[in-house]
């Protein structure tokens, strides 16, 4: 052997790689465990939803009757959500988070901003409900439309798309910037040119998990009352509508077999929806990344 | 108390510049929140000449070079007093705008700094964003060229900047400093995270570029300030110790301590 150590020294050594094997497999076992978990909850949504999935289930909208009932209204209803969240949301949580690092400075306000932003994060979802239906369907009389819907999920996932996109800007380094100001560029050209691209993959990440959230979110819309039977589709932001996750749990709540089932086939189109969601920002964040570099 | 060897044209504060000098300190204190960087420091820069700012770390030099352009302005609690004079002006006069401070009076960093975009675009940016109207390709390609890139990268123009080697993004970081045609150039060290042989480049160019600029560089490396520079500023504790000609700074020095420093004693 080409180096000499004495057996105190070998002995220590092994010991040591032992204790990384150790925490390796402990992590490994953990991460494992929640990727089975998962598998095994998808499994048994696939087995009892599976055998509904068609068009008519997609084409159809709720019934009483099983064989005839579908999610269209649901799924539309899902779809205007995210997209009116997404143009409520993103403008402004991206709007405040370049103002909170890049505008604000350090004072005391920003520093009381920050904190309540991070409590915000931890409010539970049927908090907002009551806000958004007290708010947005009472004082503001948009009634239980889409509109409000969007609204009081946007206020919902807003600190999360704030805090996210916060710490990609806090990731630029200082030395862009400082590049930009000495080409005599205001601070707003700097933000604009080169703070805000380089920032966007992350927050794009933000986004993507804020708008997930959203999506999946049941309390607060049943709160601000969207409606669980609608047999139309809505046409406008201020028409009423129902969402995936509320048509799912309407369909748990009742006592026959095969809704139950109908359910886990909506939890499949409200996965497939999500992933492909997900998906497509991925792609952008990835188009986006490999252009900076 | 003006230290010896200073240039005998530095005029009294409220005084007229000199009209060989580009930028005229007098009497610069810079402070950190309470902490006092730099001491009533005064002495002038001429220009087309290359004038260089040692000492050892922590002598405030840094500190000094970012005052010229209003870099400090970043710093959390930086204050400047004194008189910097620019055109006749205090840069730190009460109506200076210090945008346009620094399109006038260019900087080079420590790091080479790219924007993570196509070397066209960092070196187009700057301009465009001060109003340049007209075509920025003959503009890019004639500020690579005094750069000395130009043939390095002509076929690439659209690659991203962050491919290039160390020392060539910082030939592009000075191109892109030179697109602005500023009247200044301050380099910060500009060539502590090069290779000698990329060292030499970017000193070779700096030897053709005051034809036209006037260069202030900070530096670590005594050999590169005694072979590039014109006049040289030894700074420490935030003093200025001895101003002077390159030349008299390390032959003759009218002070011990630059002696000292200059051969190698200390620092």
């Amino acid at each position: 052997m080409a180096f000499s150590s004495t057996e105190q020294e070998k002995l220590n050594l092994a010991r040591r790689h032992r204790k990384a094997r150790l925490f390796s497999r402990f992590c490994g076992a953990i991460t494992w465990s929640g990727v089975l978990l998962l598998a095994v909850l998808l499994y048994q949504v696939s087995i009892e939803g599976f055998h509904w999935l068609d068009w008519q289930f997609v084409d159809s909208f709720p019934s009483r009757f099983p064989e005839r009932a579908g999610v269209k209204s649901a799924l539309v209803g899902t779809l205007w959500l995210i997209i009116l969240v997404a143009m409520i949301s993103i403008p402004v949580g991206v709007s405040t988070a370049l103002y909170l690092e890049e505008f604000a400075g350090k004072g005391r306000i920003a520093k009381i901003i920050e904190v309540n932003i991070a409590n915000l994060a931890g409010v539970p979802s049927i908090v907002y409900g009551i806000l958004g239906l007290a708010v947005f369907v009472r004082y503001m009389l948009l009634e239980r439309s889409l509109i409000s819907g969007a609204l009081t999920m946007s206020l919902l996932i807003l600190p999360v798309i704030i805090i996210a996109s916060r710490e990609a800007i806090k990731t630029v380094p200082q030395s862009i910037r400082y590049a930009a100001y000495s080409l005599g560029a205001t601070k707003w050209q700097t933000t604009w040119a080169h703070v805000l691209p380089a920032s966007f993959p992350g927050i794009m990440t933000g986004v993507i998990l804020a708008l997930s959230r959203a999506i999946g979110e049941t309390a607060p819309l049943i709160m601000i009352g969207a409606n669980t039977f609608v047999a139309f589709l809505p046409e406008g932001p201020m028409d009423a509508f129902t969402a995936l996750p509320i048509q799912i749990y309407n369909w748990v709540s009742r006592p026959q077999e095969e809704f139950h089932e109908l359910a886990a086939a909506g939890i499949i189109i409200l996965l497939a929806v999500l992933l492909i969601m997900n998906a497509t920002a991925i792609y952008i964040r990835n188009k986006t990344e490999r252009r900076l570099k | 108390m003006s230290p010896p060897g200073m240039d005998p044209s530095t005029a009294e504060v409220g005084q007229p510049m000199h009209k060989k000098s580009v930028l005229e300190l007098r009497d610069v204190n810079i402070y950190y929140s309470e902490k006092r960087a730099v001491n009533n420091v005064s002495f002038n820069i001429r220009r087309n000449k290359i004038t260089a700012i040692i000492g050892p770390s922590g002598c405030g030099k840094s500190t000094l070079l970012r005052s010229l352009n209003r870099m400090n302005d970043f710093v959390e609690g930086a204050r400047v007093e004194g008189e910097l004079l620019f055109g006749n002006e205090n840069l730190y006069g009460s109506d200076v705008d210090p945008v346009e401070v620094r399109r006038r009076i260019g900087m080079v960093f420590q790091k080479p700094n790219p924007f993570p975009k196509s070397i066209y675009d960092n070196i187009a940016w700057g301009p465009k964003i001060n109003g340049y109207k007209d075509s920025t390709d003959e503009l890019v390609e004639r500020s690579l060229k005094q750069a000395a890139l130009w043939e390095e990268v002509k076929d690439r123009l659209h690659d991203s900047a962050l491919n290039l080697s160390g020392g060539q993004q910082q030939r592009l970081c000075i191109a892109r400093a030179l697109a602005m045609e500023p009247e200044v150039l301050l380099m910060d060290e500009p060539c502590s995270a090069l290779d000698p042989i990329s060292t030499s480049h970017i000193e070779d160019l700096m030897f053709e570029l005051k034809e036209q600029y006037t260069i202030v560089i900070v530096t670590h490396n005594m050999q590169q300030a005694a072979r590039i520079s014109d006049y040289t500023a030894f700074m420490e504790m935030g003093d200025l110790i001895e101003f002077n000609v390159t030349k008299r700074i390390f032959t003759r020095p009218a002070i011990k301590r630059t002696e000292e420093y200059v051969t190698g004693r200390f620092g």
